[in-house]
């Protein structure tokens, strides 16, 4: 049941209209940052008040919710924010991929490809994809009104001339339906191919920033790269040790104080699935018989 | 050099509230000419080049640029975005401080590339050989280009500046005091070098500067300016041993001589 001392969503409904004003703008100009005017939220700034946020402003009552964080379904932050949504709108939650409608995410693209009608909804710590080069905010907004974007390569150049391939391994720059160019908030590089023409709407929030930018469904969302040193994923040399998945993004987990390790999928739920489904992995064996 | 000026400044006027610091200014500029504009510290100059390069707008007058593929447009009106990419990919703005022109967060190497990625180079390795050629030509050893700037001495982070600003290969290079701050040797070389390399680029150049002995290596021709206003102007030898405005006779006989 919803908390009856709160409005439903938490938020009062005249913030919820502005921030479905914004969300409005940022799915009409897809990878633009729209301002809003962010609350204070009940938990602090870096764990997800922007997404929050934008939850709040979108959840419904026949909606259900998935929380992850880091790919998981049961650390803390995900676990609190489910539990406050459930209290705050009295409305299912679920940690299953599939039968989510709204799933807010940190740090992870859940494995299993989206649909149509699902809402993803990122939680952004710094939206400004410039701001790593250009620290004043009346030139980055210059800068993207103008489509100078030749500076976003400096970084990529840097990079290979200093290490040999392009470092930045998460929040990987991209270039959004061909117009604006984005910070998809850290999720590894891995994800960001997710990304391109995904089937759900993808909303951004960004709570201390005051921004909210979006992917709508089925929108081109490109990584940068340099002709000769195109973008590439993350790869590893063997498969989860839990359900044996292949083309998983996978966590190193040490799992005794002699050095063992495994490597398992972040996608929990993902992982569950296949496990229940009769998969296995080694059990991390072959890591364990190299120790 | 052909029969028509690449630029055209007319009645260019800045003023910073009650103090005016540019007024009335007109002069051309010829392909491949180098224009020196001297005077002493607040005479306006280096208000005149920033509104030239676009850091500052300019309250009244026209600068009138011929484009590459032919085609006049006046800076001066022209819209944010259409002046930025003309700036961009095709002037360059040597800054009297290289912590104003380069970045110093990031190698010598992706400071002379970025104006290539700026106008859409998208592949590294020509990038970067590229910006291998321009250091050599600068004079800064190739296998330098993965340093930062701020290992580098003032006369090397000023040849760096320059070669960010000519890899382009632009039309007309602008620069704010060029040798100031160095030691008179490595002014001596950096002269050398600007005056080869705007030879050898057959690009047109606005130097600022108090020195005269800059202005009289470097220039084809010179406006004196005094309080915001051009007291004279002509060809750089003439204007030096035949000065005709007191405040350039002034400005003349004040050269120490060793």
């Amino acid at each position: 049941m919803n908390d009856a001392a709160y409005n439903f969503g938490y938020l009062d409904e005249q913030t919820k209209r502005m921030i479905r004003r914004s969300i409005l703008k940022a799915v009409a100009i897809p990878g633009y940052q729209v301002p809003f005017g962010s609350r204070e939220m009940p938990l602090p700034y870096g764990w997800g008040t922007g997404g929050i946020q934008v939850t709040a402003a979108i959840i419904g009552i026949g909606d259900v919710l998935k929380v992850i964080d880091q790919g998981a379904d049961d650390t803390t932050n995900a676990v609190s924010i489910r539990r406050f949504f459930s209290r705050m709108c009295g409305m299912a939650t679920t940690e299953k991929t599939a039968e989510a409608s709204i799933i807010q995410t940190r740090h992870r693209i859940p494995e299993r490809p989206l649909s149509e009608g699902q809402i993803l909804v990122y939680q952004v710590p710094i939206p400004e994809p410039l701001r790593w080069l250009e620290p004043r905010e009346s030139e980055t907004r210059k800068m993207h009104a103008l489509r100078e974007y030749g500076v976003m390569h400096v970084k990529l150049y840097e990079d290979i001339a200093t290490k040999g391939k392009v470092a930045t391994a998460y929040d990987y720059p991209v270039l959004v339906n061909g117009r604006y160019i984005m910070r998809p908030s850290p999720i590894p590089k891995f994800d960001t191919p997710k990304m391109h023409r995904n089937a759900a709407l993808q909303l951004f929030g960004a709570g201390r920033e005051k921004r909210i930018y979006a992917v709508p469904p089925h929108t081109d969302v490109v990584p940068l790269d340099f002709e000769d040193h195109p973008f590439a994923v993350e790869t590893w040399d063997r498969p989860c040790a839990l359900c044996g998945a292949g083309n998983t993004f996978l966590d190193e987990i040490v799992v005794n104080d002699r050095g063992g390790r495994l490597f398992v999928c972040s996608d929990t739920d993902y992982c569950n699935e296949r496990q229940e489904a009769g998969h296995r992995g080694d059990g991390g064996a072959g890591l364990e018989a190299a120790e | 050099m052909t029969d028509a000026p690449i630029l055209r400044v007319d009645g260019l006027g800045k003023a910073y509230g009650r103090r005016i610091a540019c007024r009335d200014i007109c002069f051309d500029l010829w392909p491949g000419e180098v224009l020196a504009v001297v005077g002493e510290s607040g005479s306006g100059k280096t208000t005149l080049l920033n509104c030239l390069g676009g850091l500052i707008a300019a309250d009244a007058g026209t600068v009138r640029y011929t484009r590459r593929g032919g085609g006049e447009i006046d800076l001066a009106t022209a819209g944010e975005a259409e002046r930025r990419a003309i700036l961009r990919a095709e002037w360059g703005f040597v800054r009297q401080n290289p912590r104003d022109g380069l970045r110093f967060g990031v190698s010598a190497g992706a400071n002379v590339g970025e104006p290539l990625m700026a106008i859409g180079s998208r592949h590294f390795g020509k990038i970067r050989s590229t910006a291998s050629e321009w250091l050599e030509a600068v004079e800064i050893d190739a296998h330098r280009i993965d340093d930062l700037p701020s290992g580098f001495s003032g006369g090397m982070q000023q040849r760096l500046q320059i070669a960010r600003n000519l890899v382009t290969h632009p039309s007309i290079v602008l620069m704010d005091e060029p040798t100031g701050g160095l030691d008179v040797s490595v002014q001596a070389k950096l002269l050398d070098l600007i005056r080869r390399l705007v030879r050898e680029n057959g690009v047109s150049a606005i130097v600022v500067t108090h020195d005269l002995g800059v202005a009289r290596l470097l220039a084809d021709r010179m406006l004196v300016m005094k309080e915001g206003e051009v007291v004279e102007s002509g060809l750089t030898d003439q204007l030096l041993d035949d000065p005709q405005a007191a405040y350039t006779q002034l400005l003349v006989s004040s050269v120490l001589t060793v």
